[in-house]
């Protein structure tokens, strides 16, 4: 039963961390029509972002805001260089373009930090123990970000005006454009808001395992099937999604080697997109 | 120089398999397949384990002659496409292209984990290089031949196929799928059959690549090389157009080797670096493509209708 336990908890780090990944490629698929592959890639930059300043010796905190920082530039000029110019392209033209861009980023990651496997802070953080179960700091410090960076981005969906636009856009396009929402400027949002999440998303991942230049792309099924289980377009299906995966990779290494976790994502994807491509809670199909 | 040349060569014309079966996938039916990797990979590994002398360390080693291999290599890469097939083709194009992603991950981890298969992480040695010794001396362009004599089939195969009846459901179903089913065409079925034949010559091309370099370990097949590049090819070269696809291979493969010459003027502490260097060279160049000739270098050219009158246009 505590080995079953365990594994929830792990499950839920990691769903944290996938579910913040989900968000953003839940908010791009829907207002931007098109499924970013270089969303992983974001991560990464993210995440190696952080470890530039942390090797300053800069506190995590502050690293993980230049790692926002950094990442929101990245993705805008990215869609300032490129995406714009192919908004009225086929949605496939812009798919084959941004895995381009996932190119392109984990080939500078490589270029610029290397290709070894890095850690924030070496030596073994010793786990503390409730009612048997383990967890160290660092996993209960994600599992707390996660929860305020969703609970900003619910106020800010909510309350805003662009927020409401962002949902307004995702729901229909056309309608959003009549109602005189300026739909230039709400893309930029969704990139940053996107970007901002893929970076925390990054960090997370690397505090809670290594940074290495492919730890973005490794992600990229799980966070589709994250947030298409969720529902395109659905930034609260997108966290439900992240969290139920992550959940079923972990209580997967029960019955199969950890090596097939993505077996797993694959599958949920699979039978998600044939049983109820509108994902759980109606998004777009 | 010359041998170089062949080298050279050989390798262009194993690109040009692998972006043939692209465009049956991508070019002809609109399906967006990203695992290729996986598929040179099953196709690698299938030939290596049928003409493998016997050995303990991996499954088969049955010796059996070169051709049987890559016989093998079809059959297998076939076969896998087919079960795979079945439950993804449902997708739309970017869904699909999402699964194919995991099926890739998932048979690259087969082929480091399942050592009994196919020995791990250390791969296979000793794959036979075929029709050694036929003319002696001259065996790398013994190779080069029958490679190009393969590539020659394949490609008058995929003209015909383009121009045929088969060819043309598949471009409607590409461009309207559900004009397609309205006409009664059972738009699963055309796919999964393009889907099939273009990762046979995807795994054929696997088979021919682990009889050239001799030893295949799951590092060969990383997504930068086995996938993304044969991307960037169909697209610089001209998706729909099977010219345009051998075209395409050429001419990256070539930016390719260029850009190593380039990196090797590098001074020594950026030289292990160059790799990734080029990798983003090529990134830039599939960008750059796409924003300037998004149709390639030898766009399609669906074959006119003929003898049918055109409808005059109604009058307004």
């Amino acid at each position: 039963m505590t080995d079953f336990l365990q594994l929830g908890l792990y499950g839920i780090v990691l769903g944290s961390i996938y579910a913040l990944g989900a968000i953003g490629v839940s908010l791009t698929f829907g207002i931007l029509r098109f499924a970013n592959f270089a969303h992983g890639d974001l991560m990464t930059v993210g995440a190696y972002i952080a470890f530039t300043f942390v090797s300053l010796g800069w506190p995590m905190g502050l690293s993980l805001v230049m790692a926002i920082g950094g990442t929101i530039l990245v993705a805008l000029a990215f869609d300032q260089l490129v995406y714009r110019r192919l908004r009225r392209q086929a949605p496939v033209i812009l798919l084959i373009s941004s895995f381009g861009t996932a190119l392109i980023l984990r080939s500078a990651v490589q270029l610029i930090w290397g290709s070894r496997n890095q850690v924030y802070r070496t030596g073994i953080q010793l786990p503390m123990r409730f009612w048997g179960l383990r967890l160290r700091q660092d996993q209960i410090l994600i599992m707390a970000g996660a929860v305020l960076l969703v609970l900003a981005l619910h106020f800010f969906l909510q309350n805003t005006r662009v927020g409401k636009g962002m949902r307004a856009m995702a729901d229909n396009l056309d309608l959003a454009r009549v109602t005189g929402i300026d739909t230039e400027q709400i893309v930029m949002w969704t990139w940053g808001i996107g970007a901002l999440m893929a970076a925390a998303a990054g960090v997370f991942l690397g505090i809670d395992t290594r940074l290495h230049p492919t730890m973005g792309w490794t992600l990229l099924l799980p966070i589709f099937a994250a947030a298409i289980l969720g529902g395109i377009g659905k930034p609260y299906g997108a966290i439900v999604g992240g969290l139920v995966i992550g959940l079923a990779e972990e209580f997967s290494t029960l019955f199969i080697s950890p090596a097939y976790k993505a077996a797993v994502a694959f599958a949920i994807l699979v039978v998600m997109l044939i049983v109820k491509p509108t994902g759980l809670f109606g998004g777009r199909a | 120089m010359l041998s170089y040349g062949i080298f050279f060569l050989t390798l262009v014309a194993i690109y040009g398999l692998l972006t043939l079966g692209l465009n049956l996938q991508w070019g002809l039916a609109g399906m967006f397949n990203i695992g290729i990797g996986a598929f040179f990979a099953v196709g690698a590994y299938a030939s290596a384990i049928v003409t493998t002398p016997e050995t303990p360390e991996h499954l088969g080693g049955l010796g059996l002659p070169f051709w049987v291999g890559f016989l093998a290599s079809m059959a297998v890469s076939g076969s896998v496409a087919f079960l795979i097939g079945l439950v993804t083709l449902k997708l739309r194009s970017d869904y699909l292209g999402i699964a194919t992603i995991g099926i890739a991950e998932i048979i690259s981890q087969i082929l480091k984990n399942e050592g009994w298969l196919t020995n791990g992480v250390r791969g296979i040695t000793r794959i036979p290089r075929p029709l050694r010794g036929l003319v002696p001396g001259w065996d790398s362009l013994v190779f080069l031949l029958l490679v190009l004599a393969i590539l020659a089939v394949i490609y008058w195969g995929a003209e015909r196929a383009y121009r045929s009846p088969w060819g043309r459901v598949l471009r409607a179903i590409r461009e309207d799928e559900p004009a397609t089913l309205a006409a009664g065409k059972s738009v699963l079925k055309f796919r999964l059959q393009a889907f099939v034949l273009g990762s046979m010559v995807m795994g054929l091309a696997g088979a021919i690549y682990a009889h050239f370099v001799n030893f295949i370990s799951p590092e060969a097949f990383q997504p930068e090389f086995a996938t993304f590049i044969v991307w960037v090819m169909l697209i610089a070269g001209g998706s729909g157009n099977n010219r345009g696809a051998l075209l395409g291979a050429l001419a990256i493969w070539g930016v390719w080797s260029g850009t190593e010459l380039l990196t090797g003027q590098l001074p020594a502490a950026l030289a292990t670096r160059a790799g990734a260097l080029r990798v983003l060279l090529i990134g830039v160049l599939l960008q750059v493509i796409l924003l300037t000739r998004p149709q390639g270098i030898l766009p399609e050219h669906p074959p006119k209708p003929i003898g049918i009158p055109r409808p005059k246009a109604p009058e307004v």
